[in-house]
């Protein structure tokens, strides 16, 4: 009985959860451009979709950004993971405080923030300073997945390939990083993944003629429903969810609650 | 071996790019440019505590709680159920509940705007019925659904992590003392699962009392939240000084509410920041 009552308690919240996802999947094939009903099979939004110059123009902003802020994010952030890792005990603490900040400070703050930087030292809003508003917000993530990697790590390594006469840079390419590589591939994943989804900082920090994907859904959904978006929903949602896989095999074997929780607290 | 020269980008970066725009902000929200230059004064603050400003901080205030206290009702009996031994696909089902969490979350509101609006699945399922089609959108409930609908992972997950780490032979413990179920839950499971409730609330709380997409997109504008209002300062009315001072307090609420639940909080296992 009880066992019954959870089944449908936990069937009905994956229904609210994921309702209104499909529907929006299922109505991007749907021919009428009316929500409420079915008027047949059609791949014209997907059409129109991949027709729209701004939104490819956006789509193309959106990627170019993701990619190269995680991965600049990763270059630098893995640097000072390291350098964090070595720090004495107190400079530790107030460097990591120091970096909770972006994740526990609202997006908004962030966002506006930085806007205000970029226009008060007269930095033209665009292209640049939303890579670098979103290499900004991406670093953390990239530290906070590779620390515990570096905590993990056997010194005894380290000190073995001295011992062996590697150069200490010879060492930590050869035997530090292979070994840190899984927080370093993750760290680059999240920051890809986060960097793709935000919405409010780049909103804040882009300028006239650039926008990102999330930018145009906001602008385009502020004036109603268009069925393109229900398009465009469906290709990132089916991204994300790959991309999501991909992060869980990784992580799977890894005990990282600690990880997962801190970065969904800095979603938003 | 000293390689802390390795984290001096990032240093800089911090200081330029979280530092720097930060301390603009109270820059901004101190100051008032006049005839003669810039002056130091507290009059953003004070207005914001006109009774037009303060009912929109109430208002966003009592949105977010509202939305706190349904995702709580709704979400600890499903982290029961993620974390009890009922089901042999656990994994799955956790993964599950995460994978909408990562769809952008502009598109999951818009998602119930399609659900909501006069001619949405909802209002002709209703006429189909034979009755009258109901105004949905564009109301206050509606922010708090999209607001629940939002966060309502956040405040599971915590909850979840909480109570799968509780040692099992305390609860039959309790059992074998002669307590029936309802007793064991209040005395021993729900008093052990309070972190996981407290972070819960404080994830919950913080981005519903921050937004300006959902109310702008499920409110229609009509409910200016403390979010509404920062943006229109900064991108409409374009006085930045104001903006900052609204945005100054917003980060006081927000450390607040983050002090006083870590401040409750036994293993400060979340954020590092207190």
């Amino acid at each position: 009985m009880t066992r019954f009552l959870k089944k449908s308690y936990a069937a009905l919240i994956y229904l609210f959860l994921y309702a209104p996802i499909l529907i929006l999947l299922v109505f991007s094939f749907n021919a009428s451009k009316s929500r409420g009903v079915w008027a047949g099979f059609t791949l014209k939004w997907y059409r129109e979709l991949f027709q729209d110059r701004q939104i490819m123009k956006a789509l193309y902003h959106t990627i170019i950004i993701a990619v190269l802020s995680s991965t600049i994010a990763t270059v630098i952030g893995t640097a000072a993971a390291i350098g964090i890792h070595n720090m004495k005990k107190l400079k530790r603490k107030i460097v990591m405080n120091l970096t909770y900040i972006p994740v526990v400070n609202p997006d908004i703050v962030t966002g506006l923030s930085l806007m205000l930087l970029f226009i008060f030292t007269n930095f033209r809003l665009g292209f640049v300073s939303l890579l670098l508003a979103h290499i900004t917000f991406n670093i953390p993530y990239v530290i906070l997945s590779v620390l515990p990697k570096l905590k993990q790590l056997d010194k005894n390594l380290y000190e073995a390939a001295l011992d062996l006469g590697a150069s200490p840079f010879y060492a930590y390419r050869k035997v530090i990083l292979p070994e840190i590589m899984p927080g370093v591939i993750t760290g680059l994943l999240l920051a890809f993944t986060l960097s793709i989804d935000d919405f409010v900082i780049s909103f804040f920090t882009t300028g006239s003629g650039v926008s990102t994907l999330s930018i145009i859904v906001y602008s385009m959904a502020r004036r109603g429903i268009n069925p393109k978006i229900n398009a465009l929903s469906t290709l990132l949602f089916v991204t994300v969810l790959l991309l999501l896989v991909i992060v869980n095999l990784r992580t799977s074997g890894t005990t990282n609650g600690q990880n997962k929780k801190q970065a969904i607290n800095g979603k938003y | 071996m000293k390689k802390n020269w390795l984290s001096y980008p990032y240093l800089v970066w911090m200081f330029l790019f979280i530092f720097l725009p930060l301390l603009l902000v109270l820059f901004y929200s101190l100051t008032t440019r006049t005839e003669d230059g810039l002056r130091f004064t507290l009059a953003h603050f004070q207005r914001f505590m006109e009774p037009i400003y303060l009912r929109v901080l109430f208002r966003s205030v009592k949105l977010a709680l509202f939305s706190t206290v349904i995702c709580l009702i709704l979400g600890y009996p499903m982290a029961m159920i993620l974390a009890g031994n009922g089901f042999k696909r656990k994994q799955v089902m956790v993964f599950l509940f995460v994978v909408p969490m990562w769809m952008n979350f502009l598109l999951r509101t818009y998602a119930w705007m399609t659900l909501l609006e006069k001619t949405g699945l909802i209002n002709t399922f209703l006429s189909w019925l034979g009755l009258p089609p109901l105004n949905l959108l564009y109301t206050e409930e509606a922010v708090v659904l999209g607001m629940v609908y939002n966060f309502l992972p956040f405040m599971v997950l915590p909850i979840y992590s909480v109570l799968r780490k509780i040692d099992k032979s305390l609860i039959e413990a309790a059992e074998d003392l002669g307590a029936d179920g309802f007793t064991v839950f209040r005395k021993v499971i729900f008093p052990l699962s309070l972190p996981g409730v407290l972070s819960g609330i404080t994830m919950v709380f913080m981005p519903a009392v921050t937004t300006f997409v959902i109310s702008r997109l499920l409110g229609g504008g009509q409910f200016t939240l403390i979010g509404n209002l920062i943006e229109q300062q900064f991108l409409l009315v374009g006085d930045w000084n104001f903006g900052s001072a609204i945005s100054m307090v917003m980060m006081l609420v927000i450390l607040v509410s983050i002090g006083v639940m870590s401040k409750y909080e036994k293993e400060n296992e979340g954020s590092g920041l207190f």
